[in-house]
């Protein structure tokens, strides 16, 4: 079985399996257990300044999505930073590291954007142990409206203002945890990178409303008749993370920038995925907050058996691997050409592939009075949609080599082009010399 | 008092009174509604869904089952019922195996098809319980139909006509509605009285004169019927059974007497039966009445089928309902004589063989010890007026409905095509009312 240790900005963990910041490493009780069960680290749960701790609501704070049989794949909630004395997190902080040296304990930090706050709470941290700390810039409810949070996120001068207090005021590892709530994820990324951020996390929660209350007509969740914009997260954020996890590691900037990736990681093959594009390690909320803390033993298992499969030995062999592979829409090759086929013998005839295409695609999937679907070669632009949409997974993309007649174009299957290399392209290299336009 | 099971003759009360209840519960109880939303779930909305095309009547599956999906229900049940009035019964005794679940593309994926009897219904149970009833009558014809039976077929046909807005009496020789509906289907399959709900139900649409206790021939001629209507639809049933023509015959009743008798028991307790049941058939009948009779208490229930039992027109699931309720089946052998003994009677079978579809008597015998013997050899074509064209012993219809008789219509058991079932005769009884409006508004 492959070693998984994994070392992060100088942070040793067994695994690189680690829980986010959230209700799941909110106190001693579940960061015991959340360990006992094999997680590699934890972010503590946001803490905020000393004094009167902040109130959540009373009422429901989570509102979700779901798939068939009630699969959760997004949730959202509403719910602040820590609502207990920071006194009582410190001391229990200091107890849990002190019985588990061997795993990662990063604490989660939002305090008012001035020097001093964050001088005195930097301090605090550092008195418990603790292996580093994560700037919360990501908050998107509550703490925002209070000036914190995403609200310091989402302006990239903030951010590297307040890392440069945190690595003057500390010489804890300091990771910038990212909203994703911004146009442009490399801005902020750069700032924390400026500011003297040893890694970035991303991403945090997803402004969002999940659904609304179509008798109350009130989003939800609805508390006392209102409701607010929570942050979605759960697998149906992956999507989003995975983009931006490597749009930062392949930007020229940050490409040296550890990454530790957040987002709808549920299995190990997310793990896997974000690893590749780029992230040294993942951190993981909601599919704890589904399933409970067991899952890891699966993440662990299914991440050894990839790379003991793949040869690699250590995890840090697999970062970034997907990142030179992604590039610009214009520099895609236009002549590759792959076409659906069929596997008939797991074909249960549902005609989805076929109903799809031809109401909504390029009529390329004929059905015949006894359902077998076939696939017009001479329709078929490749699209993938029926790949997507069938049940069984029975359709795949075949590649037709170079050289090969396309039915469709009725040409031959060119060498690579690119769309800056394209006659079509009005502002491209061939655009001079091509006289007549392509098809 | 409890008899005992094993007291010899035909005796009421062979269980304990308390077991009744619990023996003839529904044998398919309904789905929670979480359990309705995850079955819904494995619906994959197929194109030209092959279970719409399985189903006799018609009915859009993937439609009311995305209906159930998101919350609604009673729209399911809606879409259910516009292509099948009977959509509630239908949903309990439909051999779905052999129908809509059988051409399911999840049984062919996984074995375990949508289960889309079940999920009908729970949809069409939400709507009745609301007491809704969701169709109304367009605006008023001076049309009047006569239909002949109250079974599914007649009343489907009833209930589509009155919603055209025509006016239709309904004549039945019997005291009650329903057809085999009331008096036919397995007691376990519609508990709770059921079958007549539904139809009091179905006629909440208003528009229909009901006529119990009208026979066709007996009371009335169809010369009388086509004076006093614009059209007539027949939808009489099998109203006879076929009968055994070997000696001791008369010792046998027909099965679909005992059912109806137990159907109409208003206290089972009080239904004596045998303490050896022999039933002799192979089809869904056979099955019901020797289920029905174990349940009762018989200590012995046994089917004798005289082809092999692979040729039994009973499906697999029916055959296992049998055996798994204690009924034994015995095939390969064709009764020759009953007899009667000193406690009951001796039924003598010759064994059969059958090769390439021919079936021949062997040598050997089986004698069988019975009580009481029923017979579920098939049903028959009753009394039909003069002038009507029969083909394999039913009424001739085309496509639509029309009998070789100008103004006549005909659907259900008594008439050809498709299959004898609920489903079917709900089907034909609205496709021939379509027809007859589309004759009527034309003329
Ligand atoms: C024991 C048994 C079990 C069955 N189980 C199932 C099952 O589980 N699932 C399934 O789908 N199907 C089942 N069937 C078949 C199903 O019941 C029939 O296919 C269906 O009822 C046919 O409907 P129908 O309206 O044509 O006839 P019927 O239901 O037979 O109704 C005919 C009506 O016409 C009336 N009538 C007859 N003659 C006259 C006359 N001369 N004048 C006036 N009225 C007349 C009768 O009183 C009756 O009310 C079963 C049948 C039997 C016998
Ligand atoms: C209920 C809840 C509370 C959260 N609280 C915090 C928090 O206090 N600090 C923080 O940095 N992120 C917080 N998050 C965001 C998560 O740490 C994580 O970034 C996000 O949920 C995406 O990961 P996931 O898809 O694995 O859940 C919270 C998420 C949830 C669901
Ligand atoms: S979607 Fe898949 S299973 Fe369904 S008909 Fe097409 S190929 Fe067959
Ligand atoms: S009516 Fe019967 S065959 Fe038709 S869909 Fe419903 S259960 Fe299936
Ligand atoms: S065949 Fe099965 S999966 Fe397809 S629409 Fe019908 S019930 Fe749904």
């Amino acid at each position: 079985m492959a070693n998984l240790s994994s070392e992060f900005i100088g942070i040793k963990s067994p695994n690189p399996f680690w829980l986010a910041s959230a209700p799941p490493t909110d106190k001693e009780y579940n960061v015991r257990r959340a360990y006992e069960a094999g997680w590699g680290g934890v972010v503590w749960k946001t803490l905020g300044m000393d004094g009167p701790p902040v109130v959540n609501v009373s009422g429901p704070r989570y509102g979700a999505i779901y798939g068939p049989d009630r699969t959760l794949l997004g949730l959202n909630n509403i719910e602040l930073i820590t609502d207990r004395p920071l006194e009582v997190n410190l001391r229990e902080i200091k107890t849990v590291k002190r019985d588990y040296p061997d795993r990662a304990l990063v604490v989660s930090l939002m305090v008012p954007c001035d020097e001093e706050s964050w001088k005195f709470i930097l301090r605090e941290v550092e008195n418990t142990g603790a292996d580093g700390v994560e700037l919360n810039f990501g908050c998107p409810h509550g703490m925002a409206e209070r000036g914190m949070g995403a609200a310091v996120g989402q302006v990239p001068e903030y951010i590297e203002m307040v890392t440069r207090w945190v690595k003057t005021h500390s010489r804890m590892p300091c990771i910038v945890k990212l909203t994703p709530n911004i146009t442009d994820i490399r801005k902020p990324a750069e700032a924390a990178q400026r500011g003297g951020a040893d890694a970035v996390s991303l991403i945090n929660t997803i402004n969002s409303i999940t659904s609304v209350d179509l008798d109350l007509f009130a989003p939800e969740p609805t508390i006392d008749g209102m409701g607010t914009h929570g942050g979605y997260c759960g697998p149906a954020v992956k999507p989003i993370a995975l983009n931006m996890v490597a749009e930062i590691a392949r930007n020229a900037e940050t490409r040296k920038l550890p990454i530790s990736g957040i987002g709808g990681v549920t299995t190990w093959r997310d793990a896997a995925e974000f690893m590749a594009l780029g992230a040294s390690n993942v951190q993981v909320c909601t599919a704890v907050m589904t399933y409970g803390f067991r899952i890891v033993e699966e993440m662990i298992a299914g991440l050894s058996a990839f790379m003991d499969q793949k040869g690699f030995t250590a995890t840090s062999e697999l970062v970034g691997l997907a990142v030179p592979k992604v590039t610009d829409w214009q520099y895609l090759n236009l002549n590759y050409t792959t076409k659906a086929v069929i596997k008939q013998e797991d074909c249960i005839k549902c005609g989805r592939c076929h109903v799809v295409c031809e109401d909504t695609s390029h009529q390329a999937i004929a059905m015949a009075a006894d359902r077998t679907v076939t696939v017009k070669d001479e329709e078929c632009v490749a699209c993938n949609l029926c790949v997507d949409v069938c049940p069984t997974g029975c359709i795949s993309m075949q590649e037709l080599p170079v050289g090969t007649l396309d039915p469709r174009t009725g040409r031959p299957v060119g060498t690579p082009l690119n769309w800056t290399e394209h006659p079509n392209n009005p502002s491209g290299s061939a655009a001079a010399c091509a006289r007549e336009p392509a098809e | 008092m409890t008899t005992s099971q094993f007291q010899p003759g035909i005796m009421p009360g062979r269980l304990p009174a308390e077991d009744y209840c619990h023996a003839f519960a529904d044998t398919a109880p309904p789905l929670t509604d979480h359990a309705a939303r995850v079955a819904a779930d494995r619906c994959y909305f197929c194109y030209d869904a092959p279970c719409t095309t399985a189903c006799p009547s018609g009915i859009d599956v993937p439609l009311f089952i995305r209906q159930i999906a998101t919350g609604q229900p009673e729209a399911a049940a809606v879409t259910i019922l516009s292509q099948n009035i009977f959509g509630g019964l239908c949903a309990r005794v439909c051999p779905t195996e052999t129908l809509c679940e059988g051409a399911c593309v999840r049984e062919v994926a996984e074995g375990k098809p949508v289960e889309i009897g079940l999920l009908q219904r729970h949809a069409t149970d939400r709507l009745q319980a609301a007491g809704v009833h969701p169709f109304s009558r367009a605006e008023r014809t001076d049309f009047s139909i006569a239909v002949v039976g109250a079974g599914p077929a007649g009343l489907a046909c009833a209930h589509r006509l009155a919603m055209k807005g025509h006016e239709v009496t309904l004549y039945d020789a019997r005291l009650k509605p329903g057809g085999l509906n009331e008096y036919g289907i397995a007691a376990y399959k519609a508990p709770g009285g059921f079958a007549a709900k539904e139809v009091a139900w179905l006629l909440q649409i208003g528009g229909i004169t009901l006529l119990e206790n009208w026979a066709l021939g007996r009371n009335g001629t169809l010369a009388d019927l086509l004076e006093d209507h614009d059209a007539v639809f027949l939808g009489m049933g099998l109203a006879g059974v076929n009968a055994l023509t070997i000696p001791g015959a008369e010792h046998a009743t027909p099965a679909t007497d005992f059912i109806a008798h137990l159907r109409q028991s208003e206290d089972l307790a009080t239904l004596p039966i045998g303490r050896r049941v022999v039933v002799i058939g192979g089809g869904m009948t056979a099955v019901d009445a020797a289920v029905q009779a174990k349940l009762l208490g018989a200590e012995t229930s046994t089917i004798v089928y005289r082809r092999s039992q692979p040729e039994m027109p009973a499906s697999l699931h029916e055959q296992d309902h049998a055996q798994t309720h204690g009924v034994r089946i015995v095939p390969n052998a064709t009764p020759v004589a009953i007899r009667k003994d000193e406690v009951g009677f001796e039924v003598e079978f010759a064994r059969t063989a059958t090769r390439d579809g021919t079936m021949t008597l062997l040598e050997d015998t089986l004698r069988l010890k019975a009580d009481q013997v029923f017979t579920a050899i098939g049903q028959t074509l009753g009394p039909v007026p003069e002038g009507l064209t029969i083909t394999g012993g039913k009424i001739a219809i085309d496509a639509t409905g029309r009998t070789g008789l100008a103004k006549v219509w005909a659907g259900g058991d008594c008439a050809s095509g498709g299959e004898d079932l609920t489903v079917t005769a709900s089907a034909q009884g609205r496709d021939a009312a379509e027809d007859i409006h589309a004759f009527l508004m034309g003329a």
